[in-house]
């Protein structure tokens, strides 16, 4: 007999093997989403996966799953469009740092700021894979990438610290080495009503850390097992990450604050009284 | 692919050696230390992950998690049991 992985149910086997490099931390998290998904028991014809352009952006196709693969940037719009559309669904971004904090930074904040409930998953591996190993937002200040061969001096996006000023109500940050945490995470986060957001720090072995002489993916991993320290209910301000430096992890928000639609039906029951017809709830 | 008299082990890994991209991710946080690098090569060219020491394996399913290719899995023998599966019909380690 033949023991199947768990896994195999959640994933489209006609399009496996994917394209990611060996060392790559993407296939983790969706290990890490796949169980999520598992134990917290989601109906998963209510689930919609959302992607933009990207090797992020990929998880979406290889899903098995209602799944969307989007313009660049435009994953979180997308995912605002089909969550008021129909209120029932569950609806996960899944994508990249240059994605969501770059091309559609945005939209990023502005879905936070309107408390959509939707979660958005964010592999951040601090450079455009896809495309040749681009600086992005939230490249460290003296990282190597291909638009920046002398050193990047941009100072980058601090994520977590972005979501949780633009309202978000659940935000966390984990690494591709703390598994088990972040699959709780994405179970806690599924169930929050609001704009849940969790960075995910994977490692790119092709472009970011061979550019960057830090060794294959393994190596990447022993160094988040090393310096990364768990801070839950951190101050946001204060975890932004250096080149080589401490990486805090953990859930840093969680609070309570009326969603897009509550509001939406809460004033137009003041405004219009009556006549207004709550919509979807 | 044979199947062992379960003894000692608490759980079984199975490992799918042609979808290995040989990252080493189980081999390097596999708890009890069961996995190492194989000395064959798959058909890609990668050393894939072998059992060697199939009997300290708890099932925790960890190199499942870690893995980025789904080519490993863990399984614990009592959530099989209570499946009702009978273990000395499954096949464990390395499938070809």
């Amino acid at each position: 007999m033949i023991l199947e992985n768990p896994v195999n149910q959640f994933l489209r086997q006609d399009r496996l093997p994917h394209i990611w490099c060996p060392g790559c931390g993407i296939g983790t998290t969706v290990n890490c989403f796949t169980r999520a998904l598992l134990e917290s028991e989601t109906d998963l014809n209510k689930v919609m996966i959302v992607s933009g352009i990207g090797c992020t952006g990929r998880v979406a196709g290889y899903m098995n799953l209602d799944s969307f693969h989007t313009t660049h940037g435009r994953a979180i719009p997308f995912a605002t469009g089909m969550k008021l559309a129909n209120p029932d669904l569950k609806v996960v971004v899944y994508s990249g740092d240059g994605d969501i904090s770059a091309i559609g930074g945005n939209h990023f904040i502005h879905a936070a700021r309107r408390n959509i409930e939707i979660l958005v998953i964010c592999v951040d591996n601090f450079t455009y894979g896809m495309t040749g190993g681009q600086v992005t937002p939230t490249s460290h200040i003296g990282a190597i990438n291909s638009t920046t061969p002398y050193g990047n001096f941009e100072q980058p996006f601090n994520l977590p610290f972005l979501a949780d000023s633009s309202g978000a109500v659940y935000v966390a940050r984990w690494t591709a080495f703390h598994v088990h945490q972040l699959a709780r995470s994405i179970k806690e986060a599924l169930q929050k009503k609001g704009f849940s957001f969790i960075e995910v720090i994977a490692p790119c072995p092709t472009l970011y850390l061979r550019r960057n002489r830090l060794g294959d993916g393994i190596d990447e991993m022993k160094y988040y097992k090393e310096k990364s320290v768990v801070k839950n209910n951190a101050d946001t301000k204060d975890v932004g990450i250096s080149f080589k430096g401490e990486i805090v992890v953990g859930k840093f928000v969680d609070r309570e604050r009326p969603s897009f639609l509550e509001s939406m039906n809460v004033h137009y029951k003041k405004v219009l009284g009556d006549s207004y017809k709550t919509y979807g709830e | 692919m044979e199947t062992l008299e379960t003894k000692t082990a608490k759980g079984i890994v199975v490992i799918y050696p042609e979808k290995c991209k040989g990252c080493g991710f189980c081999i390097e946080f596999c708890p009890s230390h069961v996995l190492d690098f194989s000395k064959e090569f798959n058909s890609k060219g990668y050393h894939y992950p072998v059992d060697i020491a199939t009997d300290d394996c708890s099932g925790c399913d960890l190199c499942g998690l870690y893995c980025p290719d789904f080519a490993i899995f863990g399984n614990r023998i009592k959530d099989l049991v209570a499946k009702g599966i009978d273990i000395s019909q499954v096949k464990r380690g390395v499938l070809k």
